[in-house]
C-alpha cells in the first residue's frame, strides 16, 4: 500500500496530471477575469486551495459564450456580485493546491530517480529554478505589500497609503507640534460594535458601517438620510452598495459612529472615505479630528515632488514618457538627494521600490506605486537557473543528435 | 529528362529572383515627379515619414487598400496590370485637385443596413461584392454620418453594435479625408501663392487697424474685416490639417514641425513666411495648372532646401518610400505559397517518381531560401526604419513569427531532406504574412510606442524570445499535422530516408522543436515577468497576456513529461503538438479578444471567427489522428 502511494507520488503520470490541471486552471482563471474582474478572479482561482463552484461556472459560461458569440448568438452576461456572494463550494483545485502538490511530486520524483551525472545536471537545475519560482511567488503572495504615494507638485509626504484598505482615525491635535493618532482598520468596524482604546477617553460605538457605500448631498431614490447629531454631514444621503469587481474601482466605506465618554455622549458623526475634510470636535479640553482615510504607512524619510513630466510624441497624444523628479530626505542619516523616477526605472530604497504608476489629470501631480517585496530577487535567480538548465539539456540533446546522424 | 529535373529548381529560383530584382530597380520618374514628392518628409503620428506613407496609411484606413484601382480587370487576366492611382498620386489629387479626388470611389462601406439607412443602395461602385463610394456620393448624407458617428463614438467600444462600429469607422474616414484635403492649402483655393501674398500684404495694415480698434480709435473697417477673415481661414487650416508638413525654423528643435496654417499664423509675427510654404505654394499652383516642369522644379527646390538642415529626415523619407514601393512582404508571400505547392508536389510524388520529387523538393527549398532572404531583408529594413527590435506590435509579431518558422523550416530541411521543412515553412510564412497584411489595415504599423513599451532592451529580449517560442510551437504543430495527414492518407511515413523511416524522422523533428519551444517560451515568459517587476513592481499579475504565455510553457512541459513518462508514443506526441497550435493561437490572438462585446466589427472580430474555425480544424485533425494505427495507410499491415 505504502509502496503504491510512493509510486504514485513520484510518478511522471502525476506530474502530467497536475500540469494539465494547472493548464486548465490558468485558462479558466483567465477567461473568468472578464465576468468576475481581475482582482476577484486572481483570488478565487490562483490564490486559493480550491476554486468555488460559482467562479468555475463564470469561467465555463464565458468559454461557451465565446464559442456561441462567434456564431452570432452571445449568451446573457452574468452578474458578478451575485456569483461572488454565493457560498463557496470547492469545485476545482486552486493554484495553491496544485502548486503544493507539484512541489511534493517534484521533490519525491527527484529523490526516487536522481542519479548524479553530467546528463542530469540540466534537469536538476531546471527543477530547482522552477521550485524557486513557485516558492518565491508564494512568499510574494504572503509577504509583499503594496501602497501608493500621491504627491501634488511641491508636496512633501512621509507616508504612503494603501489603495484598498481604509482606517478610522481619531487625531488629537491639541499639541501644535505633534499629533497623536489612533488608527483603527475599517475591517474592525464591521466586526465590533464597540471599540475601546487606551489612548482614547471615549468609546467608539459603531452605529452603521457600510464596507462600500454611495454618498450624495441631495435626496435620491434608494438613499436614506444620514441624520447624524454632531459634526457636519447630517444633511447627506447614503446607501450601501455591493463590492466593486472592476480592477480600477475600489470600495468606499462609510460609517456612522457615536463617541461615548464614560458619561453621556458626544453625539453621532458621519465618517466616510468620500469626505476629504475630517470631523472636528473638542472633549475635556482637547481638540480632536475624526475621519475615514486610506490606511497609512509612515516612513523615517520624506519624499518631495519637484517636478512631474508627461512627454508626448510630437503632434500626437501618445505618451512618450512619464517621469517624477523627487527629493528624498532622511533627517536621521542626513541623506538628501534628488531622484528621477520614470517608466522602467524605479527607485529602490529602504527595502521598497517606488514606481511611476499614474498621474493627475492636470499633470500637476504624480502617483507612485510603492512595493515592499522581500522575495523580489527569486524570479531573477530562478530565470538564470532554468535558462542554464534548459540550454544544458538542449545542447546535450543537440550534440547527441548530431553525433548520431554523422555516421549515416 | 534528367537535365530538366536538374534545371527546374534553378529556373524557379531565377524566375522569382528576377521578379524581385525588377521590382527593386529604380523606376523612371514620369512626367510629373510624383515619386520625388512622395519621398518628401513630414511629421505624423509622432514620427518622420514620407508623404507616401501618409497617403498609404490613410487609404488603408479609408479604403482598406494602399492604392486606388482605376479599372476593373477580371481575375483570370493576371498578365494585365490594372491601371491604378498609387498612394502618392492619390494624395497629390486630394491636396491639389480636390474636385477630382472627390469623385474617386474610396469609401468602403460593408454593412448593408448602413448602406440602406444612408440611401446609398443605387450609388457607388461595386467590386468583388464590396461597395465603394466617392466623397461626392456621400455629400448629401454627410451630416447624417457625422451625427450618427458622434453618437456611436460616445459609447464604450465593447457596447457598440456592428452597425455603430461601421458608422464610426465611416465617420472617422470622412474626417480623415477632409483633414487631408485641408493639409496644404484651404480646400477650393485656386492659387495658393496668390492667397499667401494677399495675406502677407494685409497683415501690416490689418494689425494697424486691429490695434486702432482695440484702442478705440478710428480704423479701416474693410481692411480689418478682410484681415480677420483671412486669419480665420489660416487658423482653421492650422487646426484641421493632418500631417505636420512645415519643418521647424530652428533646426535644433527636431520636434517643432508645424502645419501650414500654424506656420503662416506664426510668420505674421516674424513677418517672413517659412521657406517650405513658398515651395508648397509653387507645387500647388503647378499641379493645379498641370505644369509638370514647374512642379518638378518646386519639388526639387524644396528637397535641396531641406538637405541643408534636414538631410536625415530626407533620407528617412526616401528609405521609407522605397520600402513602401517594393512591397517585400507581398513578394515573400507569393514565393512562400509557390514553395508550399512545390513541396507538397514533392511529397506526393515521393514514391511514384523519385527524380521528379527530388527536383520539386529542391525547387521548393530554393524558393524558401529566396523567400527567407526577402523576408529577412524586409524585417531588417523595418527594424532600421523604426530603430527598434523586430517586434513592437501585433503586426510585427506576425511578421516575426513567420520569419522564425521559416528559419526553423530551412534548418529542418537541411537536416531531413524530404520536403517537409519547406512545406511547413511555406505554409507558415504564407499564413503569418496574410495575417500581418490584414492587421496592417488598421493604419500605420510603425506607430510610436507608449511610454512603458519604450525600451529597446526588453523589446529585444523578452518580446523576441517569446515570439520565437510561438514560432516554434506553431512549427511543431505544423509538422505534426503533416505527420497525421501523410500517415493516414499515404504510405509515406513508412518509407526509408537515411537510417530511419520518415515517420521516425518526423517524430525526432517534432520532439526537438518542442524542446526548443519550451526553452524559448519559458525564458521569454520569465523575462516578461522581470520586465513587469522592473516597471511596476510585480513579477506576476495573472494578466491575460501573461497567462497566455504561461499556458504555452505548461503545455510544452506537459508534452515533454508525458513523453518521458512513456504516457505517449509518436502518435500521441503529434496529437499533443497539434493541440499546441490551439494553445498558441489562444495566447497570441485569443487573449486580445476576451473583452470583445456582443456584436463586434473589424479585423479583430473577424479574426475571432477565424480563430474558432482554426481551432475546429485542429480538433478535426486530432480526431483523425485518433484513427486506429492499423487503419493508417502508412502503418497498414502488409497483405
Amino acid at each position: 500500500m505504502l509502496d503504491r502511494i510512493y509510486r504514485i507520488i513520484t510518478s511522471l503520470r502525476l506530474t502530467v496530471v497536475l500540469l494539465s490541471l494547472g493548464l486548465v486552471l490558468v485558462y479558466l482563471g483567465t477567461v473568468a477575469q472578464e465576468p468576475l474582474g481581475l482582482y476577484a478572479a486572481q483570488h478565487r482561482f490562483f490564490r486559493s486551495f480550491f476554486v468555488d463552484a460559482s467562479s468555475l461556472y463564470a469561467a465555463v459560461h464565458k468559454s461557451v459564450d465565446m464559442l456561441t458569440q462567434s456564431m452570432g448568438h452571445p449568451l446573457k452576461p452574468l452578474e458578478a456580485t451575485k456569483l461572488l456572494s454565493a457560498p463557496r463550494l470547492p469545485a476545482f483545485p486552486g493554484g495553491y493546491l496544485i502548486g503544493v502538490l507539484l512541489l511534493i511530486n517534484l521533490f519525491a520524483a527527484h529523490f526516487r530517480y536522481y542519479q548524479p551525472g553530467k546528463r542530469k545536471i540540466g534537469i536538476a537545475l531546471i527543477h530547482i529554478g522552477v521550485v524557486l519560482l513557485l516558492v518565491g511567488q508564494l512568499l510574494t503572495d504572503i509577504l509583499a505589500t503594496e501602497s501608493l504615494l500621491h504627491l501634488r507638485h511641491g508636496e512633501t509626504k512621509n507616508y504612503t497609503e494603501a489603495s484598498r484598505q481604509f482606517e478610522l482615525v481619531v487625531v488629537d491635535t491639541t499639541d501644535p507640534v505633534t499629533d497623536k493618532i489612533v488608527a483603527i482598520p475599517t475591517g474592525r468596524l464591521a466586526r465590533h460594535r464597540e471599540i475601546q482604546h487606551a489612548e482614547l477617553p471615549f468609546t467608539i460605538r459603531v452605529q452603521t458601517f457600510y464596507p462600500n457605500s454611495a454618498l450624495v448631498e441631495k435626496a435620491a431614490p434608494g438613499y436614506s438620510a444620514v441624520g447624524t447629531t454632531a459634526g457636519f454631514g447630517a444633511g447627506f444621503w447614503w446607501r450601501e452598495v455591493p463590492h466593486e469587481t472592476e480592477m480600477d474601482k475600489r470600495d468606499m466605506p462609510s460609517a456612522i459612529v457615536e463617541l461615548r465618554p464614560p458619561t453621556g455622549s458626544l453625539g453621532t458623526f458621519l465618517t466616510s472615505a468620500y469626505l476629504t475634510r475630517p470631523q472636528e470636535f473638542t472633549h475635556a479640553g482637547r481638540t480632536y479630528q475624526l475621519g475615514i482615510r486610506n490606511e497609512r504607512f509612515y516612513k523615517p524619510f520624506t519624499i518631495h515632488l519637484l517636478e512631474f513630466k508627461h512627454d508626448k510624441y510630437p503632434g500626437t497624444e501618445i505618451p512618450k514618457n512619464f517621469s517624477s523628479r523627487v527629493r528624498l530626505q532622511r533627517p536621521a542619516t542626513g541623506e538628501d538627494r534628488e531622484v528621477l523616477i520614470y517608466m522602467n526605472n524605479p527607485l529602490r530604497y529602504d527595502g521598497e521600490t517606488y514606481y511611476q504608476a499614474s498621474f493627475d489629470r492636470d499633470n500637476q501631480g504624480t502617483v507612485l506605486q510603492v512595493v515592499r517585496n522581500p522575495s523580489w530577487l527569486t524570479p531573477y535567480l530562478a530565470c538564470v537557473l532554468v535558462s542554464i538548465g534548459l540550454l544544458w539539456q538542449f545542447f546535450a540533446h543537440l550534440s547527441g543528435f548530431a553525433r548520431k546522424r554523422k555516421p549515416a | 529528362m534528367k537535365i530538366i529535373y536538374r534545371l527546374l529548381p534553378w529556373l524557379f529560383l531565377a524566375l522569382f529572383a528576377t521578379e524581385i530584382v525588377v521590382v527593386m530597380l529604380p523606376k523612371s520618374p514620369g512626367k510629373f515627379h510624383t515619386a520625388e514628392f512622395g519621398r518628401l518628409p513630414v511629421l505624423l503620428n509622432g514620427r518622420i515619414q514620407p508623404f507616401d506613407s501618409v497617403g498609404r496609411n490613410s487609404l488603408l484606413q479609408i479604403r482598406s487598400t494602399g492604392d486606388v484601382p482605376l479599372e476593373e480587370v477580371p481575375f483570370w487576366k493576371f498578365w494585365h496590370h490594372p491601371e491604378k492611382l498609387r498612394s502618392t498620386e492619390w494624395l497629390l489629387e486630394v491636396f491639389f485637385k480636390p474636385e477630382q479626388a472627390d469623385n474617386r470611389p474610396i469609401f468602403l462601406i460593408h454593412h448593408p443596413d448602413l448602406i440602406s439607412e444612408l440611401k446609398l443602395t443605387d450609388k457607388g461602385l461595386e467590386k468583388s461584392g464590396l461597395r465603394y463610394y466617392s466623397f461626392q456620393d456621400l455629400g448629401p448624407v454627410l451630416a447624417e454620418i457625422t451625427a450618427q458617428g458622434r453618437k456611436a463614438g460616445a459609447l464604450e467600444d465593447a457596447s457598440r453594435t456592428t452597425y455603430q462600429k461601421q458608422v464610426l469607422k465611416l465617420a472617422n474616414a470622412v474626417v480623415l479625408y477632409q483633414r487631408l484635403k485641408n493639409s496644404i492649402q484651404p480646400e477650393g483655393t485656386h492659387d495658393f501663392a496668390e492667397l499667401l501674398e494677399t495675406f502677407r500684404l494685409t497683415v501690416t495694415p490689418g494689425m494697424v487697424a486691429l490695434r486702432a480698434q482695440q484702442a478705440g480709435e478710428k480704423f479701416d473697417e474693410k481692411i480689418l474685416r478682410r484681415f480677420s477673415m483671412l486669419a480665420q481661414q489660416f487658423d482653421d487650416l492650422g487646426n484641421y490639417a493632418y500631417p505636420l508638413v512645415v519643418p521647424p525654423l530652428d533646426p535644433a528643435n527636431k520636434d517643432g514641425w508645424q502645419t501650414i496654417g500654424t506656420s503662416v499664423m506664426e510668420s505674421m509675427r516674424a513677418g517672413q513666411l517659412a521657406p517650405a510654404i513658398t515651395f508648397y505654394a509653387r507645387m500647388a499652383a503647378a499641379y493645379g495648372h498641370a505644369d509638370a516642369a514647374e512642379f518638378n522644379s518646386a519639388v526639387a527646390g524644396y528637397k535641396n532646401w531641406l538637405l541643408t538642415n534636414f538631410s536625415r529626415e530626407v533620407s528617412k523619407g526616401q528609405s521609407e518610400y522605397y520600402f513602401n514601393r517594393i512591397k517585400l512582404f507581398l513578394h515573400a508571400t507569393i514565393i512562400y505559397i509557390m514553395a508550399f505547392v512545390l513541396a507538397c508536389g514533392a511529397l506526393l510524388t515521393f514514391g511514384l517518381a523519385p527524380s521528379l520529387s527530388e527536383s520539386l523538393r529542391r525547387s521548393a527549398f530554393y524558393l524558401i531560401c529566396l523567400a527567407c532572404v526577402v523576408h529577412t531583408f524586409g524585417l531588417v529594413y523595418r527594424m532600421v526604419l523604426e530603430g527598434r527590435p523586430p517586434v513592437t506590435n501585433l503586426y510585427s509579431s506576425a511578421i516575426f513569427i513567420g520569419w522564425g518558422a521559416c528559419v526553423l523550416g530551412l534548418i529542418l530541411e537541411r537536416i531531413f531532406k524530404i520536403g517537409l521543412g519547406s512545406a511547413t515553412a511555406g505554409l507558415a510564412g504564407f499564413i503569418t504574412l496574410l495575417i500581418a497584411h490584414n492587421l496592417a489595415l488598421g493604419g500605420d504599423t510603425m506607430e510610436m510606442l507608449r511610454a512603458v513599451l519604450d525600451t529597446n532592451f526588453w523589446l529585444a529580449t523578452h518580446v523576441v524570445t517569446i515570439t520565437l517560442g510561438y514560432s516554434a510551437t506553431f512549427m511543431a504543430g505544423a509538422l505534426a499535422l503533416a505527420y497525421i495527414v501523410l500517415g493516414v492518407f499515404t504510405p509515406l511515413l513508412a518509407t526509408q530516408t537515411g537510417d530511419s523511416t520518415l515517420g521516425k524522422a518526423l517524430t525526432k523533428m517534432v520532439y526537438a522543436i518542442i524542446c526548443f519551444a519550451t526553452l524559448f517560451s519559458f525564458v521569454g515568459t520569465v523575462l516578461g515577468g522581470i520586465w513587469a517587476d522592473q516597471s511596476w513592481g510585480r513579477f506576476w499579475g495573472w494578466d491575460p497576456k501573461e497567462n497566455g504565455a504561461l499556458i504555452i510553457v505548461i503545455w510544452n512541459a506537459i508534452i515533454l513529461h508525458a513523453r518521458w513518462g512513456g504516457l505517449i508514443r509518436d502518435r500521441g506526441l503529434m496529437n499533443l503538438a497539434i493541440f499546441g497550435n490551439i494553445v498558441t493561437a489562444f495566447s497570441w490572438f485569443g487573449v486580445n479578444m476576451l473583452g470583445i462585446g456582443l456584436h463586434s466589427y473589424g479585423f479583430m472580430d473577424a479574426a475571432f471567427k477565424w480563430l474558432m474555425l482554426f481551432n475546429v480544424t485542429q480538433i478535426a485533425l486530432i480526431l483523425l489522428g485518433l484513427v486506429p494505427l492499423h487503419r493508417w495507410r502508412s502503418f497498414r499491415p502488409a497483405t
